[in-house]
């Protein structure tokens, strides 16, 4: 393991406004570091999703700090969170969110476009991403000619083609039957293996505790507990 | 291909229903416009043919003249004084009017008389397609353009008729000379011009001035304004404006088309920005997407942009088009419908412009979007 890539210390967010307000993360710390995969379980409504959303820099807490690579992101605007999410951090959805009208590579590919990568190299690089998720046979085929698993291989190859040091992984094996779920989950352990990148996914799913470095559950906006992946790995068996 | 342009055409293609409205709507718009400005230049231009083919540097006329076709009267001492200035080469005097014409069988039909000096400096018939101009010296000889020909009653050269109940024949034919209110011209030499119009011998519409090619038109021009009293002496081009701008804006004719051409841009405007807005709503989670992976803001507007480009440059393809026929069916009449290389290429920068100003309203959308919103669809 490295350094943290990714730190909430104490982040407190609030949600909505007026009588609506809610107060989803209520101080919680929590840090990534490179080559590790972190679980972040919990019920729905516990604050995952916010405080994913907060550790991928695509929201700012109401109070607390978020540090990536150990530099605070207080005070930036839209467009520098956008920066930060550009040079720092991959993203998987449950959904895949992969744009329809496009190739898989070219899905890739976009991931490298909005970074300013546009030479023939980049369609190359898309190319490998496709490769390391095992889908370069794929290339050329629309979402819509893939099977779910394939979707999630091709997010995951988007994720990694920026070479971000964290990549925040939201329910990835969600929309997945078991086989593909666990091969996607070995592929993002592998990620984090041999890229030394810090992966973190929030997950309801205890098939995948076997993958984990560290499992921290979360609960009404607080972390309740954190074990390593030994342990967790051994609870779940017995 | 640039990824963006990609995504965008792809955005642009992948609803077929939602691109043919926004095409069929700038279409619309733009040949509404194209229409619009095309009687524009062709009724700017239509209006000048008389002063655009008389070869005059100068016109002398009447004080107050509004047009061509508003002539009062000038008598022969000034066009005395005018040959006094120096620089002045040749002053002719021209006579127009309006006179009656009157078909063998007795019904009438007002005609414009064009009278001028056969010879030297006049305004005389052109694009001659049956007699030749020396037969106008022929009395009671005319000249008229072959589209009034089923108007005046007449088959062609030989044809009788009368004016201001004297003898006319037609002698010569043009093809294209025509006018805009309608009112067939008929040319003719200068003195049976004044008797078709009832003008004294002694008076004149214009003088055409020829200046000397070693002087200075507008020298010539302030020396004739300070000898002649109560005439203006205006150069072809301030006449040429005078008349169109008097046509065009005097008579509110102008306002209309232009009126009729906002129209068209507030259409397409509204069509585009419609649809691009809901190809937008459309594509949230899409542009969603592309923020929470990094994009700027900017990279998602250029590709609503180049949607919204993409959009101008078929829509106006098919406007070209239906355009280029509407002009050439157009090109024989009265009015003709008349659309230069520069109004061609404005109509397209107008086209562009108006569908990335429809853009603001995705834009706004799109600057509003949450990224977070990945998340929760």
């Amino acid at each position: 393991m490295t350094e943290a890539v990714l730190d909430a210390v104490d982040v407190v967010k609030f949600l909505g406004h007026g009588a609506g307000e809610v107060q989803a993360l209520k101080g919680v710390s929590l840090s990534l570091k490179g080559g590790e995969l972190v679980l972040l379980m919990g019920p729905s409504g516990s604050g995952k999703t916010t405080l994913l959303s907060i550790l991928g820099c695509l929201m700012t807490p109401t109070r607390g700090i978020v540090r990536i690579r150990g530099r605070s992101i207080a005070g930036a605007d839209p467009e520098d969170l956008a920066k930060l999410r550009r040079d720092h951090i991959g993203f998987i959805f449950q959904s895949y969110h992969l744009f329809p009208t496009l190739t898989a590579e070219d899905n890739v590919r976009l991931a490298l476009d909005v970074r300013g990568q546009r030479s023939r190299r980049a369609a190359k690089t898309a190319r490998e991403a496709l490769a390391v998720v095992g889908l370069s046979h794929k290339t050329k085929a629309f979402p819509l000619q893939l099977s779910g698993g394939e979707q999630q291989r091709v997010a995951i190859a988007r994720a990694i083609v920026g070479n971000t040091s964290a990549i925040l992984a939201d329910e990835p094996t969600g929309a997945l039957d078991a086989q593909n779920g666990q091969a996607i989950m070995k592929l993002l352990a592998q990620i984090a293996k041999d890229q030394s990148r810090g992966v973190l996914v929030v997950t309801h799913d205890p098939r995948i505790l076997p993958f984990a470095n560290r499992i921290v559950h979360i609960e009404d906006g607080r972390i309740v507990s954190e074990e390593s992946g030994g342990e967790a790995k051994r609870a779940w068996k017995s | 291909m640039s990824l963006k342009f990609r995504l965008a055409s792809r955005n642009l293609f992948h609803d077929r229903l939602r691109l043919v409205a926004t095409i069929v709507g700038i279409v619309f718009s733009i040949v509404l416009v194209t229409v619009q400005m095309g009687l524009y230049v062709g009724f700017g231009r239509i209006v000048t043919t008389m002063i655009d083919h008389a070869p005059a540097d100068l016109w002398v006329m009447p004080l107050g003249t509004k047009c061509f076709e508003d002539p009062s009267l000038l008598d022969d001492r000034q066009r005395f004084r005018t040959l006094a200035v120096n620089g002045v080469a040749e002053a002719a005097p021209l006579v127009v009017g309006y006179a009656q014409w009157r078909l063998p069988s007795g019904t009438t039909t007002p005609v414009f008389i064009v009278g001028s000096e056969l010879r030297g400096l006049g305004l005389r018939p052109w694009d001659l397609v049956a007699g030749r101009l020396d037969d106008l010296s022929i009395p009671g000889a005319v000249a008229i353009d072959q589209s009034y020909f089923d108007r005046l009653g007449i088959g062609g050269t030989g044809a009788n008729a009368e004016i201001r109940d004297q003898k006319v024949q037609v002698m010569a034919v043009t093809r294209g000379i025509r006018s805009f209110t309608t009112t067939p011209y008929a040319f003719t030499g200068l003195d049976r011009a004044r008797a078709y119009t009832g003008i004294s011998p002694n008076k004149a519409s214009y003088l055409l001035v020829r200046v000397s090619p070693d002087s200075d038109v507008d020298s010539v021009r302030r020396q004739l304004q300070a000898n002649l009293s109560d005439v203006e002496v205006l150069t072809t081009t301030e006449f040429r404006n005078r008349s169109r701008s008097f046509w065009l804006f005097g008579t509110g004719a102008g306002a209309a088309l232009f009126a009729g051409a906002l129209l068209g841009i507030i259409v397409g405007t509204v069509i585009v920005a419609q649809t691009l807005y809901s190809s937008t709503k459309d594509h949230l989670d899409e542009f969603a997407t592309l923020r929470a992976i990094g994009s700027s803001g900017a990279y998602i507007y250029k590709v609503i942009i180049w949607q919204a480009v993409l959009s101008a440059i078929i829509g106006f393809g098919g406007a070209a088009g239906i355009s280029a026929i509407v002009v050439k069916m157009t090109a024989e009449s009265a009015l003709p419908i008349v659309v230069t290389p520069g109004l061609t290429l404005g109509l397209f920068l107008l086209t562009v412009v108006m569908c990335v100003a429809s853009a603001i309203a995705a834009i706004l959308q799109v600057m509003r979007i949450d990224p977070a919103l990945v998340f929760t669809r």
